[in-house]
């Protein structure tokens, strides 16, 4: 099908393009990017006035639910979620029912993904068996099935020599680590340490969970030379010490989930159970310096940590309560809006979420590298577009996804996706 | 963030329900403490028994036990002539699994007026409050580590009868501070009534620096935080404290933490000794001191039953 | 008689003869809370009464609980037996008679009265129960939503708050 996109402003972070233009979309390929050559006779004309045409938003943390939570989501609606949210690419966690530690889940997995053709899947393999922790998985195998990467999700390794050897494994093939950085004993409290916690009767998170795994992590890195992206910053002393390791050269990348860049401990308020996660929300200083460390790339990427949870484990008494937030259909508004109330611009803020994570995932995507997150001549045409000056409420009832509740309920937003294109064909459009 | 409305008040700032002694102004904690004054003497009559929630139908829901604390709320709402009715959920529907706002939906179903609750999880009563019907008023009896109302506002009750004016008192809470929501209901109802000196009085892993931050002056040392008080509140140790490597021992917490007479008489010599109870004698308190002249614990229970006949009587009479 | 010619002070003199040949030995005076209660206080003085006066609040025994809530009341305070005794209760204003009546719910409360009778300064009419008074100082009539309340300034004399609905 050949698709013609008019009058768009054509904002590509990674080349830094940003004017008006147009696209040519044919056989699921960008074939031409600006101008558009006169005899190019299109199946669908979009008109992208007003609108920007960006690359299709990736995401790297945005779990589906499937195998196992189906009473949470299913890859429909998720998937559905994505693409309403521009997102054509997404990373999922291994914690499914089972976990992803055999290659047969993950090649259904993503042999279902394929079938509803609407964004590309990149799942994450189990570093551990069962992520028990104690032996590890076949990760030459899981590559082979389409794993990019290895991790342990919410359920650290307590015991170092398991992690030493792990990462150690993992270094001879090159592969990629995704760890949370939590102590395994000192982060089993329910909300940041500190004032709202203690005024709240909740058992606290301090911030030395993160920064003794955080210490643990880079040392055994220095001695195995193990490559690791570490998920979720929560803390403002986290994000210096990664900002140190990079500094010495560890070859380590970080991400942020739009939880914690735009929410804080206080916004728990009356036992709010939408605000119940992992990590918990800190304090102000800690959401200052990871919008700082955003801003100045020691975070790399922006991520939804899309977690939709069932009505009913959200219904309960706060520290009872699931944690997790259903957030992709608001990743593109949330970098937005941070991109606008930091000053850093549209521009930087979809660097966040397009090209950045991208070089997260590096090699690991394999020929697909050259063109996701980007705007490129003959690159696939996963797009997104999008109307910048739009705003709106958000309204939980009103998500695709399954989980119908969020904290950012009632806020209002900048940034309306219209139109989402994997492929070249249209995924998503906007009634 | 979105700003959210005290769920304790209707849109007019009246009480509907008592959750917490945060956000409480201090004319309403005056004004239940008044109201409790009156119910003290109907305790003293022949006929103990006023007709205000005749009809009203009001809830136990335990899902903590505690027979001590739900005796006292069902004495308070039968001498307001209401029905009682007492639901162990502990046995019953919880423990097959039923979920919370189930349980709630089902007894209001049973045409509950009010819900009086305890429960192990901090916030438990606000997501009650949230989801009862609108007539529905909920009075918290102890959430988790979160607060505990009622006895927050009889222990102001009792001060203020031994003591009159809240502004210039110096008062020690004395124990396992930091797992308490008798410890953070009566600091947050000592700051709002204006008394000018708290002390936290505990070992570092009972009573953690951060508490400072609710307005008290943290003290590790016994002697110095009882020094000069004029009221002391001692708290319960629990048996959990030994197990969670907090602490080596009884013993050794009573050793260094424990009011014996010597400790005592480092207080004012007129200074009142409380305790919520149970206590533990010669764990917390040497029996010489809980059976002594400056202890006030009897009386507290006394004038628990007619503050929470305060309490139920005035969130009873105002609407949502 | 017209409510701008109410004279508190003057009105006061005349319950004060009505009420004395009501007095009986085994006679105690109770006020209703507040304008009774000050009216109680002077006329325990006046007709030398020995011991002290009582005073009498409605607050627990109000039939309009749901819709207003709890009142400010001072509560009751009865400082001698009620067994046995004529309870004479002073009021300042009777109109429906429904404070009159949970007065008396409160009375019983304490005890078996031998017998209670009531004087009031003021009768507006107005009645929804079947309760009258032995003595009336002044009839008037006032629009339901008038109020008429006794006030006492700081010399002790008494005066009306009147405030008519437009």
């Amino acid at each position: 099908m050949k698709i013609l996109i008019k009058n768009g402003r054509l904002v590509d972070p990674a080349t830094g393009r940003d004017e008006p233009g147009d696209v040519a979309i044919a056989a699921g390929r960008v074939v031409a990017l600006g101008a558009v050559n006169p005899d190019f006779h299109p199946n669908r004309t979009i008109d992208a006035s007003g609108l920007v045409v960006a690359p299709g938003l990736v995401d790297l943390a945005a779990r589906l639910r499937e195998p196992g939570h189906e009473h949470e989501g299913m890859l429909e609606s998720e998937m559905a979620a994505a693409v309403a949210g521009g997102v054509t690419s997404l990373v999922c966690p291994p914690d499914t029912d089972p976990p992803l530690d055999e290659p047969g889940l993950v090649e259904m997995l993503k042999f279902r993904a394929r079938n509803l053709n609407q964004a590309h899947l990149y799942p994450l393999g189990t570093l551990t068996r069962g992520l028990a922790g104690e032996v590890l998985t076949e990760m030459a195998e899981l590559t082979e099935a389409g794993c990019v990467g290895f991790s342990q999700a919410e359920a650290p390794i307590a015991d170092t020599l398991v992690l030493q050897r792990a990462l150690q494994y993992a270094s001879t093939f090159g592969y990629t680590v995704w760890l949370r950085p939590q102590d395994a004993h000192l982060g089993k409290g329910v909300a940041a340490s500190g004032a709202l916690a203690t005024r709240l009767g909740l058992s606290g998170v301090p911030v030395v969970a993160e920064t003794i795994a955080l210490h643990t992590i880079f040392e055994l890195m220095r001695v195995t030379g193990a490559r690791v992206h570490l998920c979720r910053l929560s803390s403002a002393a986290g994000v210096d010490l990664v900002r140190r390791a990079k500094a010495e050269g560890l070859p380590v990348t970080c991400d942020v989930s739009v939880n914690h860049l735009h929410l804080i401990d206080m916004d728990i308020g009356y036992f709010n159970a939408a605000m119940r996660l992992t990590p918990p929300l800190r304090q102000q200083r800690d959401r200052d310096a990871i919008r700082a460390g955003l801003a100045d790339g020691t975070i790399d990427a922006l991520v939804s940590d899309h977690t939709p949870v069932d009505e009913d484990a959200k219904n309960l008494p706060f520290a009872e309560a699931e944690p997790g937030a259903t957030g992709l259909e608001l990743l593109l508004s949330l970098a937005l809006k941070w991109g606008e109330d930091s000053g850093a611009g549209l521009a930087k803020a979809l660097a966040t979420v397009t090209c950045a994570p991208v070089k997260v995932l590096g090699d690991a995507l394999g020929s697909l590298q050259s063109s996701a997150g980007r705007l490129v001549e003959g690159g696939m045409a996963d797009l997104c577009l999008f109307d910048p000056a739009a705003r709106w409420t958000v309204e939980p009832r009103a998500f695709r996804s399954q989980g119908k509740h969020s904290p950012f309920a009632g806020f209002e937003l900048p940034g309306r996706v219209r139109t989402t294109l994997v492929a070249g064909h249209v995924a998503y459009e906007d009634k | 963030m979105l700003q959210q409305r005290n769920p304790q008040l209707n849109s007019h700032g009246e009480l509907i329900h008592l959750l917490s002694i945060e956000g409480l102004p201090r004319a309403v904690i005056h004004h239940i403490l008044d109201t409790a004054g009156t119910f003290l003497s109907v305790n003293d009559r022949e006929v103990k028994k006023v007709p205000l929630l005749r009809g009203k139908s009001v809830f136990n829901l335990f899902f903590e036990n505690s027979t001590r604390t739900r005796t006292t709320f069902e004495i308070a709402a039968k001498r307001l002539s209401a029905d009682v009715i007492n639901l162990d959920i502990a046995r019953s529907s919880a423990a097959k699994g039923e979920s919370l706002l189930d349980t709630i939906a089902n007894l209001s179903a049973m045409h509950a007026d009010m819900f009086v609750v305890r429960h192990s999880e901090s916030g438990a009563p606000y997501l009650i409050a949230k989801h009862c019907a609108p007539h529905v008023h909920v009075v918290n009896a102890g959430d988790g580590r979160h607060a505990h109302p009622t006895q927050a506002l009889l222990d102001m009750y009792t001060i203020r009868h031994y003591k009159q004016d809240f502004t210039k008192l110096t008062v020690a809470i004395v124990g396992d501070i930091v797992h308490s929501r008798v410890a953070r209901s009566d600091i947050h109802a000592l700051t709002t009534l204006g008394v000018p000196e708290i002390r936290a009085v505990g070992p570092k892993t009972l009573v953690p620096g951060d508490l400072k931050e609710m307005g008290v002056r943290v003290c590790h040392d016994m002697a110095e935080g009882i020094r000069g008080a004029d009221v002391i509140i001692m708290l319960r140790l629990q048996n959990e404290r030994m197990s969670g490597a907090m602490l080596p021992s009884a013993g050794e917490f009573f050793k260094n933490y424990g009011l014996t007479p010597e400790k005592l008489a480092l207080a004012k010599p007129d200074a009142i000794v409380m305790h919520p109870g149970p206590i533990n004698r010669g764990v917390e308190i040497d029996s010489a001191v809980a059976d002594g002249t400056q202890s006030v614990i009897l009386p507290q229970v006394t004038f628990g039953i007619a503050v929470r006949m305060a309490v139920m009587s005035t969130i009873a009479g105002n609407n949502a | 008689m017209t409510v701008n010619q109410l004279d508190a002070e003057s009105l006061y003199t005349a319950l004060l003869a009505g009420v004395k040949p009501l007095v009986k030995p085994n006679t105690a005076l109770v006020g209703v809370w507040s304008g009774g209660a000050w009216l109680a206080e002077r006329l325990q003085r006046d007709l030398g009464l020995a011991g002290e006066h009582g005073v009498i609040s409605s607050a627990l025994h109000r039939d309009d609980f749901s819709q207003r809530g709890m009142s400010n009341a001072d509560p009751t305070k009865l400082p001698f037996e009620v067994d046995g005794r004529a309870i004479l209760l002073i009021d300042d204003v009777l109109y429906t008679g429904r404070t009159t009546r949970a007065v008396i719910n409160e009375l019983f409360d304490f005890g078996r009265p031998a017998s209670v009778t009531l004087a009031v300064l003021v009768d507006r009419g107005g009645r929804e129960l079947p309760i009258e008074a032995a003595f009336t100082a002044a009839r008037i009539a006032l629009a339901p939503d008038d109020r008429l309340r006794l006030a006492r300034d700081d010399a002790g004399r008494f005066s009306f708050d009147i405030k008519e609905s437009d």
